[in-house]
């Protein structure tokens, strides 16, 4: 019967609008903060691709950055802090049709979330992950980050960090991402490039984004990036190449890449459970009928 | 009245479970109803197991007390198990292995020494072997034919053909003759009766409701006694097309399902406290974003690591306050294999037309434990409707509208002009933020106030939906046990023993734990002469929720918190401490 079958109902008369835009809530961020630059470079590059809205969900988790989802007019799920990904991971799998972009901060993805980043890209689930990198807790007000530089002091820091910051680049490399790339929220244009690059890339795609917090960081600010940065399409750096891909990610100082670092191919998540081949989870057949015959092993 | 245990005992690896479960069965083909307590150590090898395979006339909810066939691998299963005879009861041993002396043997039972190891040799120098020969000598004392005791063996080998095979049923015939030539059978002995009746624990049928009731996505993260509920939807993933997600912690287990709800699908995890305590702010999360969930929680010994493999009903508080602040939930505890396929259903179902996560609570001994169930107990032709019944109809989407109920027009992402963010923040009816810029400016400050009681009034329609109280036994009883969960089996089996002494006993159990109707539940009291509380734990969980939510003190208590499941002598000695004398 068609009633055990779970379809969707889609109507075409409904309010859709044609390609993404800004919602009618506007972001709360403070003047100045690198998020605007990155909420900016996703609705271009969603706009570029003429990905239609309702096919959209940007997940989050907590933070300043986290707010992002509210701000476009897709779907969102604005979760709880560091289950950004996993949230992201099973709407993919309910529904592989749709575009599933994650989004927070560094806190949220490679502090209390990092569990999660790690299996996401080992398991190439098939989404785009933009980080907003500000290197420092913004929305607790200005404690350490997993990614604050040594001697960096912070309120929980008053003397200086002593732990070496984690490079998510070469966590992302070394965990099996397929798409790993650096931008910069000070130049959107080329951040809007990678993560359209992201978006059409097949596989779990990464974008670290220095995204610099104007209120808690003083030393990681745009002017030190605008300094140091350096594009790695300009530099000759093959993006197909491992070893390369390496080596750039070890660079730091004076000179800091911003580019795509690697990409490669390999089989989605998606593409490997056999389940999802019949098509998207939600629009498939559900319930025991016609499987009865299950119940025979329990004689 | 014929009542008939047979228990096997011995180390972990010498294969008690598939001894035990052999004999469930061939019980359970023979038409008759059956309760199989695995009882196992978190060892895999060595230490002591034991599975007792008991049927019944009527239908056996627990282990029972005692056995008559006590097949004994080791020297250990002899002096533990041996009191728990019955008269007339017949101790199968190999002599090669240990001696079983005349003066070990309890009043009226007897030791049969039968050549296991001999039996097997003949066919293979693995040991292993030994136990189709002593099965085949235990399932003649049980009555069961040879016939059926091959067709088991050979089904339990699947596809399997060959040797092996050819081996254990000689092993068994072999074995089931000497029996037959030495022993004489027990006087319990039974043969078939009816249709063969549907094996299984409390996992699988958890499991099994959960496809039922439509469910196509399952994550989890292995811990006992859980994990055979992800092993049984694994096996079965792509013949019944559920994504079965072997999450990385139980962090992502229940992150990845409420994705997954949220995605389209219904969904589910499963966990023991351990997991269920990582899984606390997430169920939060499912209640504040009003997204349909369900959570089993199959509880063992805590705290802590606790004792992984034993039972306890100590999760209740923790179930109910699990999650900061307040949401609705609801928590189901079913008692037997046939009620936790149906309560998961009903899980399911609670879950989505209330849009909040549902509780169902197991415990080690439903969730691993076999029993029979009757096929007409299992209804799988549930009309599963589809999700997707909100269409943009020109007026403005609001996925948290305000209704009478609570509960709002729910949509999925991939419908055009439905848009909306879920937030685990506090919001508005657009699903729009109200914990940061607006948070205490007035007209936001009522907002929150009404939206809080948007969400809670849909525990008024859970309890009105949730299964009520239910009784068992007669009317007038001098006493009524109160029980949730898995220890009401052993009530059920303590009722007709107290009966036959002629103390009359009936059951006011609660299918539905949490929310309860408390004036339903005065009213059911109000209806017991005295009554005896009786749970899995130190300080007697629902015993505190009842006197809370219905102002109703039980002061008589059965509370048990060793591990062990109740033992139906157990309920009856305590009822007959409660009971008025010569009553």
């Amino acid at each position: 019967m068609a009633d055990s079958a779970v379809r969707p109902v889609i109507s075409t008369t409904g309010p859709a609008l044609p390609v993404i835009g800004k919602s009618d809530t506007r972001p709360t961020w403070c003047p100045g903060c690198g998020d605007f630059g990155v909420v900016a470079a996703v609705e271009g590059a969603l706009k570029r691709l003429q990905i239609p809205p309702q096919n959209v969900v940007i997940v989050s988790g907590i933070g300043c950055s986290s707010n992002l989802p509210h701000f476009l007019s897709s779907y969102g799920f604005h979760a709880i802090h560091g289950r950004c990904l996993p949230v992201a991971e099973g709407i993919r799998w309910a529904n592989h049709g749709l575009t599933v972009v994650g989004t927070g901060g560094d806190g949220d993805g490679f502090g209390i979330g990092a569990g999660h980043f790690v299996h996401a890209m080992r398991r190439n689930v098939d989404l785009t992950y933009v980080t907003m990198d500000n290197q420092i807790y913004g929305l607790t007000t200005g404690q350490a980050s997993p990614t604050s530089t040594m001697g960096q002091k912070t309120k929980s820091t008053p003397t200086g960090v002593i732990e070496r910051p984690i490079d998510p680049i070469a966590l992302a490399l070394a965990s099996g991402a397929t798409y790993v790339a650096r931008g910069f929220s000070g130049d959107v244009k080329q951040l809007t490039d990678l993560v359209a690059g992201g978006l059409q890339h097949h596989g779990f795609s990464f974008v670290d984004v220095f995204s610099p917090c104007v209120t808690y960081n003083k030393l990681n600010t745009f002017d030190f990036f605008r300094q140091r940065v350096y594009k790695l399409e300009s530099a000759g750096h093959d993006p197909s190449d491992p070893v390369a891909a390496w080596q750039r990610s070890l660079e730091w100082g004076d000179k800091i890449p911003i580019g795509l670092f690697y990409r490669t191919e390999r089989p989605t998540y998606e593409d490997l459970e056999e389940v999802l081949a019949a098509g998207p989870l939600a629009h498939q057949p559900a319930g025991l009928r016609g499987h009865e015959s299950v119940l025979n092993e329990f004689v | 009245m014929t009542d008939l245990a047979v228990r096997a005992g011995g180390q972990a690896g010498d294969g008690i479970a598939s001894i035990g479960e052999t004999i469930s069965r061939c019980f359970s083909r023979m038409g008759w109803h059956v309760f199989g307590l695995n009882a196992y150590q978190s060892v895999i090898r060595g230490g002591h197991v034991w599975f007792q395979a008991r049927t019944s006339d009527g239908r056996p909810y627990s282990q029972g007390d005692e056995a008559d066939v006590l097949y004994a691998l080791d020297k250990q299963t002899v002096s533990v198990h041996a009191p728990s005879l019955r008269r007339g009861g017949t101790i199968v041993y190999d002599p090669e292995k240990f001696a079983v002396p005349e003066s070990e043997l309890p009043v009226g039972v007897k030791a049969l020494g039968v050549p296991t190891l001999e039996f097997a040799r003949k066919y293979t120098s693995q040991s292993i072997l030994q136990n189709a020969a002593g099965m085949g000598a235990s399932a003649f004392l049980a009555g069961i034919p040879l016939d059926l005791l091959h067709e088991v063996l050979r089904d339990s080998f699947g596809k399997k053909t060959g040797d092996v095979v050819d081996w254990n049923l000689g092993a068994s015939t072999a074995g089931y003759e000497f029996a037959q030539a030495h022993g004489g059978a027990s006087d319990r002995a039974i043969s078939k009766r009816g249709a063969p009746k549907l094996l299984m624990n409390g996992n699988a049928a958890i499991a099994l409701g959960a496809a039922a009731a439509g469910c196509k996505f399952l994550a989890q993260y292995p811990m006992t006694p859980a994990s055979s509920i992800m092993h049984w939807m694994a096996a079965h993933s792509q013949a019944l097309g559920v994504v079965v997600k072997q999450a990385e912690d139980e962090l992502a287990a229940i992150n990845m399902a409420i994705g997954a709800s949220f995605g389209g699908v219904r969904a589910m995890t499963a966990t023991s406290g351990g997991g269920f305590s990582l899984m606390v702010e997430a169920l939060g999360m499912a209640g504040m974003t009003e997204t349909p969930l369900v959570v089993v929680e199959s509880q063992r010994s805590g705290p802590s690591t606790g004792l992984p493999t034993k039972t306890e009903q100590g999760d209740l508080n923790l179930m109910l306050g699990a999650g900061q602040g307040e949401f609705p939930r609801a928590i189901l505890a079913p008692s037997h294999p046939a009620e936790a396929y149906r309560a998961t259903i009903r899980a399911f179902e609670l879950a989505e037309a209330w849009q909040t996560p549902i509780l169902v609570a197991s415990d080690l001994h439903l969730s691993e434990n076999m029993a029979t169930v009757d096929r007409d107990e299992l209804p799988t032709d549930l009309t599963v409707p589809s999700l997707f019944t909100v269409e943009p109809n020109g007026h403005e989407y609001k996925r948290y509208r305000y209704t009478d109920s609570g509960v709002s027009p729910r949509a999925f992402p991939g419908q055009p002009g439905l848009q909306f963010v879920a937030g685990s923040d506090e919001h508005d009816e657009k699903g729009h933020l109200v914990s940061d810029v607006k948070s205490g400016i007035p007209i936001w400050v009522a907002e929150r106030a009404r939206m809080m009681e948007k969400r809670m009034k849909k525990l008024e329609g859970i309890a009105a939906q949730a299964p009520p109280p239910a009784w068992e036994g007669p009317a007038d009883a001098d006493l009524t046990f109160v029980a949730w969960g898995s220890t009401i089996g052993a009530i059920r089996d303590a009722m007709p023993i107290l009966a036959a002494r002629g103390r009359t006993t009936n059951l006011l159990h609660f299918p539905t734990v949490y929310p309860i109707d408390a004036d339903r539940a005065r009213a059911e009291f109000a209806k017991a002469k005295r009554t005896l509380l009786v749970e899995a734990n130190y300080s007697g969980q629902f015993g505190h929720l009842l006197r809370a939510e219905t102002g109703v003190y039980l002061s008589e208590r059965l509370l048990k918190y060793d591990g062990e499941p109740f033992y139906p002598h157990e309920i009856v000695a305590r009822a007959l401490e409660v009971l008025p004398h010569g009553g």
